[in-house]
């Protein structure tokens, strides 16, 4: 059991370092989300009038109403930069330092999950202390209570990004990632707008958005930011982090690994023959 | 006692055998050559070794634990250098080294005394705090000998080590895997496609096309093929076979 320890704090401490090395990968993480926090609600505050629905017990400002959708967003952004990493990782062989481990490989996978959580939520305690300046101030009590929720979060965006990788060929595919999966999980759920205000829209639309488990993500730490506890909200979040982990550990392929490497030495030796 | 058995190992991928019913032994304290020309087999093998690509059929034991029973203890006894470098750059060496170690599952403790103690016996103490990236080929290879020696294995995989090092880095290189089959009694498995790195007391294996056409010592190698030099054998034996 020990063993198990030394090897989640070796792959934390790892992903940390890597993490404080990149400096400029926290300034972007956090970039994002403030441009839509002092740009986009600025723009749209008067736009979008918001009644009184819970976790709030009076009106508040669009700014107000955002900020658990943006941290979500940093959430989502980290869970599919992991994948990212997964896969250059894949394609630049270092993965297969990990997998040469005597360690049950479902092990390292979950606790690379578990430090890139962690490192996610590092940044978004950093944002949530800006918007704090910028006036946007819930419960003290309630950036504590937030912690598990935006755990669970940043664990089932990171299983979700864990899964994927395994389907992504190669790096250049991510891109498609950004539009097929980031986008769309994103504008179609309770981020921005309440779903009752897409209710009004479109009633297909907001059917999607209650079925995006993104949308249930984003309602978990608003709730618990503010002090309450949303049961469905964790249920849904809980079962698909479940669900995304089992099926990225069962599709994981060391074979993969290695033909991806073998493939970039061959090719490495073709250069070195011209 | 020898550190690698490898019995009646084919591979195949897909419908195309890569590997087929391969047997041979590493012994303890010395260095066995792996020779094939590119497209062999051999980083297929060493997929098969290291746990990446599952056993289909044949039975590979490394120090008596067998590879597809108990995956876990036989990894523990192997150490790995990958033809592509798997350091990673923005972290020292130091750093690297201590990731390896948890992930063997050491203790904060015991893995800084094992880097300790391993960086001084390569000699790279004085690089401890380098970040990887600053180091050069040669002695980015020896911080990965250095890791793969961390938990004290009985084997030691090198995938085409060589590659794109320099003479003289090549030659240092070699005398190193030398002296820690002389000093610490361990097997290495060495895959090349260079013969200049061979030594007279090596062991040679010689694949082609996924077949092993020669197993043996040098001597007894040129006996069989009328004292021809390895060079002239190594052609005789591959390309009679792509012919």
């Amino acid at each position: 059991m020990k063993a198990y320890w030394y090897c989640l704090s070796g792959i934390f401490f790892r992903e940390w370092l890597r993490f404080w090395q990149q400096r400029t990968r926290l300034l972007s993480a956090l970039v994002r989300p403030l441009l839509w926090l002092i740009v986009f609600a600025s723009g749209f505050r008067a736009a979008l009038g918001i009644a009184i629905i819970a976790p709030y017990d009076t009106y508040i400002t669009y700014e107000t109403y955002i900020v658990p959708g943006l941290v979500c967003m940093i959430l989502l952004f980290n869970g599919m930069q992991s994948s990212l990493s997964m896969v250059y990782d894949r394609e630049m062989g270092s993965m297969r330092i990990l997998l040469t481990s005597p360690q049950p490989r479902s092990l390292l996978l979950i606790c690379k999950l578990m430090a890139s959580a962690c490192i996610s939520i590092v940044q978004v305690y950093i944002f949530l202390a800006i918007t704090w300046v910028y006036g946007v101030q819930p419960p003290w009590l309630g950036l504590l209570s937030a912690l598990p929720a935006l755990f669970m979060v940043a664990l089932m965006l990171g299983a979700s990004g864990l899964l994927l990788s395994n389907g992504i060929r190669q790096l250049e595919n991510f891109a498609g990632v950004m539009n097929f999966v980031i986008f769309p999980l994103f504008f179609l759920s309770s981020a921005l707008y309440p779903l009752w205000k897409m209710q009004e829209a479109s009633l297909w639309l907001y059917w999607i958005c209650l079925i995006n488990p993104f949308s249930h993500a984003v309602e978990l730490v608003r709730y618990a930011l503010y002090l309450q506890f949303n049961g469905s909200a964790l249920l849904v979040c809980a079962a698909t982090t479940l669900i995304c982990l089992i099926l990225a550990v069962l599709t994981f392929s060391p074979k993969r690994t290695s033909l991806r490497s073998a493939n970039a030495n061959n090719s490495h030796d073709k250069r070195a023959a011209l | 006692m020898n550190a690698l058995e490898v019995s009646d190992v084919s591979f195949s991928y897909g419908a195309r055998e890569v590997l087929h019913a391969l047997s041979f032994s590493c012994p303890k304290g010395r260095l066995t050559a792996l020779l094939g020309p590119n497209g062999a087999g051999k980083t297929t093998l060493i997929s098969l070794l290291t746990c990446l690509f599952p056993i289909q059929k044949g039975q590979i034991h490394v120090s008596e634990h067998d590879l597809s029973r108990t995956p876990r203890l036989a990894l523990r006894e192997l150490g790995v250098v990958f033809q592509q470098s798997t350091l990673d750059l923005d972290l020292s060496v130091e750093q690297n080294l201590r990731y390896h170690a948890s992930l063997h599952g050491f203790s904060p403790t015991d893995a800084k005394q094992r880097i300790n103690d391993e960086l001084a016996r390569q000699h790279l103490s004085d690089r401890r705090h380098d970040k990887v990236r600053l180091l050069n080929g040669g002695h980015r290879r020896r911080v990965e000998i250095t890791r793969a020696l961390l938990h004290n294995p009985r084997l030691l995989l090198l995938d085409e080590a060589s590659v794109g090092l320099d003479p003289a880095s090549r030659q240092a290189l070699q005398a190193h895997l030398r002296s820690l089959c002389a000093e610490r009694d361990i097997a290495v498995l060495s895959t090349t496609h260079l013969l200049d790195e061979i030594g007279p007391e090596d062991h040679v294996l010689i694949l082609n096309q996924g077949a092993l056409v020669a197993n043996g010592s040098i001597a007894a190698i040129q006996a069989q093929y009328q004292q021809q030099s390895l060079p002239q054998i190594f052609a005789q034996l591959t390309q009679k076979e792509a012919l």
